[in-house]
């Protein structure tokens, strides 16, 4: 329970910086790639976790692209540790964030946007205190969804992390485990809560997202 | 000081080609919905790019098609009032206004901000959100957060299209009060013919993206220039009558 939601908290901090820039961009500009920029990000969404894992491990693997820079340089991989279950929950739960923040950001109206840039603003200026703070609704359920599902992250996490107790058994894998071995009441133990958590996050993503103006 | 303006824009089938220079005065566009006037409005304070044009403000060049110059919004010196307001609904009344106060120092930006609150008799409402003012109020906090940086020009775009008659001639009253405080050309869209009489010193009269005659009040009322000016006056009259 502990490693979920130090693994979910930390996914959704990156979720939350990377997204909202994202989603800005998307919103706002209008550039070559736009669309691919979009598919790229919301492909995590419809792929099987292990088909992102599988991605995550040519990147970030030892011998990974990226991966491998890494290790020589340092001689440490992220393979297998806490913060591979971080890196899987954050590629998935990432398009949640893009898609709802992206709307909401559309949905600033763009009089508002316009008045601010003849009263002398920047363009930074204007997205941190005028297009943000009216998109906060549709951010908010963006950082509670990507929160959800950082949370039930299975498939990507178990091929980047691992399965180690104690290491990388984030509660959906723990639960994979003792249900393997037969553990019913302890698995109960732990689908129970997450089910009502998740659930929980649902109806505060529905009650921000609903108050989306 | 003035404006000078030529523009050309071609949005489908929609084309714009006008050409006006204006001192300090009141200037009303006037003419029927989607003559191109809002969207002049928008070229001239840099939100829309003409396809061709120059916008000259005093001596001040801000977009030149030919010599490559296209200054950003935000270092055009103009004040805008948006048909809607556009009044930020998360700030209240002061901070709405002190967000147009930009360049200032902490102390001067404070100062200027409670006189322009007093001058627009804003005092009682200055810790409110917009959505909780009346129609006049929320004009006042627009032409207050668009008049704080002392703009170059005054642009209008149906400020006053949303209130009843009353408050009308009262905001009417307001902007000659305004004028007589900043000497500035101030540009204004209508397609009321009731507003275009009464404030105007000179109207620009627009049809189907072309200037269609330019005069003052009478001159336009009395001695309409072609047809399509006569019958934008006698349908635009009609329906200011009961």
């Amino acid at each position: 329970m502990r490693l979920s939601l130090q693994v979910a908290a930390v996914a959704t901090a990156f979720v939350f910086v990377t997204g909202i820039t994202v989603a800005y961009f998307l919103a706002r500009k209008d550039f070559k790639g736009k669309e691919l920029l979009d598919i790229l990000f919301t492909l995590p969404l419809v792929l099987p976790p292990t088909v992102t894992g599988y991605y995550l491990i040519i990147l970030f693997g030892r011998n990974g692209i990226v991966g491998k820079i890494i290790y020589q340089w340092t001689g440490w991989t992220i393979m297998f540790t806490w913060y591979a279950a971080v890196l899987a929950s954050f590629v998935v739960a990432l398009p949640l964030m893009i898609k709802t923040a992206r709307a909401a950001i559309e949905s600033v109206d763009a009089n508002l946007i316009n008045a601010s840039y003849t009263l002398g603003r920047t363009e930074f200026e204007t997205a941190v205190r005028i297009i943000l703070p009216l998109a906060k609704k549709g951010i908010i359920a963006g950082v509670v969804l990507s929160f959800a599902r950082a949370m039930g992250e299975f498939g990507a996490t178990l091929m980047l992390a691992g399965n180690l107790p104690g290491k990388t058994d984030t509660m959906p894998l723990a639960i994979y485990s003792l249900a393997g071995s037969g553990e019913w009441s302890r698995a109960h133990a732990m689908v129970l809560p997450l089910t009502i958590l998740s659930g929980g996050f649902l109806y505060l993503a529905n009650k921000y997202s609903r108050r989306l103006v | 000081m003035g404006l000078s303006v030529t523009l050309k824009k071609k949005a489908g089938v929609f084309s714009l080609d006008v050409s006006w220079e204006i001192d300090n005065e009141l200037v009303v566009l006037f003419g029927y919905s989607g003559a191109g006037k809002s969207i002049t409005l928008q070229m001239i304070a840099g939100l829309m790019r003409p396809d061709e044009g120059v916008v000259r403000s005093g001596e001040k060049v801000l977009f030149d098609s030919l010599g490559g110059i296209d200054v950003p919004p935000q270092k055009r010196s103009f004040g805008y009032v948006f048909q809607d307001l556009a009044l930020f609904p998360h700030m209240t009344v002061r901070e709405n206004i002190r967000y147009g106060a930009t360049g200032t120092d902490a102390s001067e930006c404070k100062k200027i901000v409670e006189e322009i609150i007093g001058a627009f008799r804003l005092e009682a409402v200055s810790n409110s959100l917009p959505s909780k003012l009346s129609g006049g109020q929320q004009q006042r906090v627009a032409f207050a957060r668009a008049l704080i940086r002392k703009p170059d020009v005054l642009l209008l775009d149906e400020p006053f299209s949303a209130l009843d008659n009353p408050l009308r001639l009262e905001m009417g009253e307001f902007l000659n009060d305004v004028r007589s405080t900043y000497d500035i050309p101030v540009v204004l869209v209508t397609h009321d013919i009731f507003e275009a009489y009464t404030m105007a010193d000179t109207i620009i009269v627009y049809a189907n993206g072309r200037v269609a005659q330019r005069g003052t009040p009478s001159e336009i009322f009395n001695h309409p220039a072609n047809k399509e000016v006569e019958t934008l006056i006698n349908t635009k009259r009609q329906m200011t009558l009961p």
